[in-house]
């Protein structure tokens, strides 16, 4: 068993390296980290309250006042966004932690031990499944109703099915290996093997599907709040900003622009990460 | 195997009712109708009855088409969804005619000119497809296209002028997927020695990629095109919320905020159900298009 | 400017240097490789996996991918034109049609999604302007005489749908369609069955016969060899080390490589406790060593061997030999 701590290690500092050199993977994590520094240290930074408004001083272009204008009741543009980072990254976190824990103890579950409990998972991921992309989320949003944590709970709900195939994906093609064989032999219990053996080798596509789902949440949190059903006024949520916006487009598009930039870049960051996770991790590609 | 989904699809939307806190019946019949109202209301749905009695009454609503009345306007929810569900598959079928023209174009030449200017242009292009929010892409689109350049009209329904520019926003991440996809599965297909044997006898460059070529490449690729068809339906709220269109989403959303609950478990139940049936329709497709499936 | 050839050369290679460029190094495939095939005749390569008998097949129809690879330097004479100079459009008229090819893998070469008759079709349409009804009846009758039996039913039938034999029978019958005046035969019986190698080879000769085609037969097995090819060429990092008739080059093997390849042939007639072994590798090619490319490893080497690549010696008639070992006969370059 030390000889696979020693080859878990060396495999790691084998992935960084590889890591270090792709160039996707260093724009994204680039990105990803301003965005984490911002969302955190948004009090810090952010040169006005969020919420709170000037009324004479509303729909301001960009001045040295207001960096990036005001919107519509008269709030710091800049500080909106700063402060909607914060939010943004707290219900990734949220909603993509239920995600991954619960998805991936179903999946884990139901590759190890097969038959009719994998059959039952997998038709309730189906059914999950059943539901296309937000609007999924949208129909859970209509069971628990508008609001914050019913937002950060349907975005995680939502999220299920992919960690669940993906882990059960991994754990079914792990558990014909030999080394799992060798720990049954040795009268290992069922959680060890799934603890210590199948979870640790199934690191590498949970932390990719990890990173790429952290997109898609962004995206669908943020589509929920345009439509109203996510984060509630007054909080500076980037897509519940771009459906203020919505009224002056004309006459100050610039309250409509930051906010989806925010998001796509964002996102962006996201998606050239875990792509390049992707490809550090992947075994075949070797340079 | 389909059958257990499409149930748990209908299980899902008929419990809507019923795991929303408060007394179905005064959910139903609103608020601040009079007692009267709500226990005939009562009566009439069946709510006095166990759950599984209520359920099958569902189900046998919902085959006869009767998805039950709107609260809001009294109307026969099944009128309502008819016109607007029509009107969002319509948009999308237009989407992802678009996205697919684009995709597959953007893919094969991408294809056979790895890492050349084209090649990086439309897979950084492909980059920004899928990251964009369809919301903030529409609202572009209507600034650019509608207000400063007059092309296009802002919104409403009418011709399919009107149509266009919410399809190409509904559409951008889909072309992206399928111009990824698309070309991935090109690159694949040209290492093929089949193809290598395509260009021993003399076939000309271009019938070697647009036929020998692409008719491989495609055949995963078309399990993509229904799955984006599909997501296209779900996601189409978005767009409809920009352009105010009047599709199944937007008809969806405005029951959610005005606990119209008919009408929200009408839409999730045939959304939901088209969903199925689409990905279905993939699979029996793949199964055609691949000789080796098909001819075993 | 008319190309003048010998009497009954329908192909002359000359001189001809294929290079691969990746990752800043440069892998010369092929440098230098002359040799003349005869109308009518089965001509071998042989040698080694990596020694540049598949690139030269390759370089021949010009099918070399660009990037990475590159043909910089040599003449192809074949019926009076020289194939490194004609315009891509000229060569792929001549592809298929004047010189056809198959590979190894038959399992891979045909396109699954196409009927095998419309695959054969197309190439018929295309090289002889018959319409289809006729290109029909051609390709059913070439799949009649390679032996498929009910030849209509496999026109409309798929790929995967035949076995290996009779995959590689109907690319034989595809490539021979237009009666192209050379076969290039790239390992063709290597992925079969073995009793399946013996009937591809028998239908090979046939038709040889038959059509009057001449046969570039590329192969590492010497059995293969010694019962299809009237003429032998023996190859090694890029280059031809010897050439000669099959049976001279097998009862008199004359370079050091030649000799090591036949001594490490199991003889029945001959008690030995091991086979015998070439000691050391191939060489790396995008940095050969100086002069005889195989000297690194040969046992006679002397003095010239590690300075100048040895030209090709004439031995005895049509023998020629690359090796200073022979310098006292007629230097043919």
């Amino acid at each position: 068993m030390n000889e696979s701590k020693e080859l878990k290690t060396s495999q790691t500092a084998d992935v960084w390296r590889r890591l270090k050199r792709n160039r996707a993977a260093i724009a994204g994590g680039t990105i990803v980290l301003l965005f984490v520094f911002i969302a955190i240290l948004a009090p810090l930074i952010s040169p006005y309250p969020p919420n709170e408004g000037d009324l004479a001083k509303r729909l301001k272009p960009p001045s040295r006042e207001y960096l990036l204008g005001t919107d519509p009741l008269g709030r710091d543009l800049l500080s909106r966004v700063i402060y909607g980072a914060r939010i943004s990254l707290q219900i990734q976190l949220v909603s993509v932690l239920i995600a991954l824990v619960i998805g991936t103890l179903l999946g884990m579950v139901g590759g190890y031990y097969g038959g009719k409990l994998d059959h039952f998972i997998m038709r309730l991921m189906d059914i999950l499944l059943a539901f296309p992309g937000i609007f999924l989320a949208i129909s859970i949003i209509a069971v628990l109703g508008p609001g914050l944590t019913n937002l950060m709970l349907a975005a995680g709900i939502y999220s299920i099915p992919q960690f669940a195939r993906i882990v059960r994906g991994s754990v079914l093609s792990l558990k014909e290996k030999e080394f799992i064989e060798a720990a049954r032999a040795v009268g290992e219990n069922d959680f060890n093997i799934l603890f210590r053996y199948l979870l640790p080798n199934s690191i590498a596509p949970i932390i990719i599907q990890t990173t790429l789902r952290m997109a898609t949440v962004l995206l669908t949190a943020s589509g929920l709040s345009f439509l109203g059903l996510g984060v509630q006024p007054p909080t500076a949520e980037w897509g519940a900003m771009l459906s203020n916006a919505r009224a002056y487009l004309i006459t100050a598009p610039h309250v409509a622009t930051v906010p989806g930039l925010a998001i796509m870049l964002v996102v962006m960051g996201f998606n050239l990460f875990g792509d390049g996770l992707r490809d550090s991790l992947d075994p075949r590609l070797r340079d | 195997m389909l059958i257990p989904v499409l149930i748990g699809v209908s299980l899902v939307s008929f419990s809507l009712l019923h795991m929303v806190p408060g007394d179905p019946a005064v959910l139903l019949a609103g608020e601040d109708a009079n007692p009267d109202f709500i226990e005939a209301l009562r009566k009439e749905y069946g709510l006095d009855k166990p759950l599984y009695v209520q359920y099958f009454q569902f189900i046998s609503h919902v085959i006869r088409a009767d998805f039950g009345i709107s609260i809001r306007n009294r109307e026969p929810v099944i009128k309502l969804l008819k016109e607007r569900f029509l009107f969002t598959v319509q948009l999308s079928f237009l989407s992802i005619l678009i996205a697919a023209f684009i995709g597959l174009i953007a893919g094969v030449i991408s294809s056979t000119r790895q890492y050349s200017i084209f090649d990086n242009l439309s897979m950084v292009g492909a980059l920004f497809g899928i990251s964009m929010p369809i919301f903030w892409f529409g609202l572009l689109l209507m600034l650019v296209f509608s207000v400063h350049l007059r092309w296009f009209p802002a919104g409403g329904k009418g011709t399919i002028v009107h149509l266009i520019l919410p399809a190409i926003a509904l559409g951008a991440a889909s072309s992206a997927v399928i111009a990824r996809m698309t070309r991935a599965s090109m690159l694949e297909v040209i290492r093929q020695d089949y193809i290598r044997t395509a260009r021993a006898n003399g076939l000309r460059e271009f019938i070697v990629i647009y036929k020998h070529a692409l008719k491989n490449a495609m055949i995963p690729v078309i399990t993509v095109f229904g799955l984006e068809f599909g997501y296209m339906l779900g996601g189409a709220v978005l767009t409809e919320t920009v352009f105010s269109l009047p599709g199944v989403g937007r008809l969806m959303v405005e029951g959610i905020f005005q606990r119209d609950y008919p009408v929200v478990q009408g839409s999730m139940l045939l959304v939901a159900t088209t969903f199925v049936l689409v990905n279905l329709l993939t699979d029996i497709a793949y199964a055609f298009f691949d000789p080796k499936i098909r001819y075993e | 400017m008319r190309i003048v050839m010998k009497m009954g050369t329908l192909l002359s290679v000359k001189n001809l240097k294929t290079q691969f460029y990746s990752s800043g190094r440069t892998v010369r495939a092929l440098d230098g490789v002359s040799f003349d095939i005869e109308e009518g005749g089965a001509f071998g390569l042989v040698g080694e996996t990596g020694c540049g008998k598949s690139v030269t097949a390759l370089s021949i129809l010009r099918l070399i991918p660009y990037p990475p690879g590159k043909i910089v330097e040599g003449e192809i004479l074949f019926r009076g034109k020289n194939l490194l100079a004609l315009t891509e459009d000229e060569m792929r008229s001549i592809r298929g049609k004047e010189i056809s090819m198959i590979f190894q893998e038959p399992m891979t070469s045909l396109n699954p999604v196409f009927r095998i008759g419309d695959q054969m079709m197309e190439v018929i349409m295309l090289h002889q302007g018959l319409m289809r009804p006729q290109a029909f009846e051609k390709a059913a009758e070439m799949l009649d005489r390679v032996n498929i039996p009910d030849a209509q039913r496999v026109m409309m039938q798929f790929p995967h749908q035949l076995s290996g034999g009779m995959r590689q029978r109907v690319m034989i019958a595809m490539e021979l369609s237009c009666h192209p005046f050379l076969l290039i035969a790239d390992e063709p019986t290597t992925a079969l069955d073995v009793t399946i190698q013996a009937q591809i080879l028998r239908l090979i000769k046939e038709i040889k016969k038959e059509l009057h085609t001449s046969i570039l037969l590329i192969t590492h097995d010497l059995g293969v060899i010694a019962e299809m090819c009237d003429r032998v060429a023996v190859m090694y990092a890029g280059s031809i080390v010897e050439q000669a008739g099959v049976e001279e080059i097998f009862e008199d093997p004359k370079h050091p490589y030649t000799q090591g390849l036949w001594g490490a042939i199991p003889r029945i007639d001959q008690e030995k406790e091991a086979l015998a072994v070439i000691s050391g590798s191939v060489p790396d090619l995008s940095q050969p060593p100086l002069g005889c490319k195989f000297h690194p490893r040969c046992s006679y080497r002397f003095d010239p061997c590690d300075r100048m690549i040895p030209p090709l010696f004439q031995t005895s008639h049509g023998h020629l030999v690359s090796c200073y070992l022979y310098e006292g006969g007629k230097n043919l370059e």
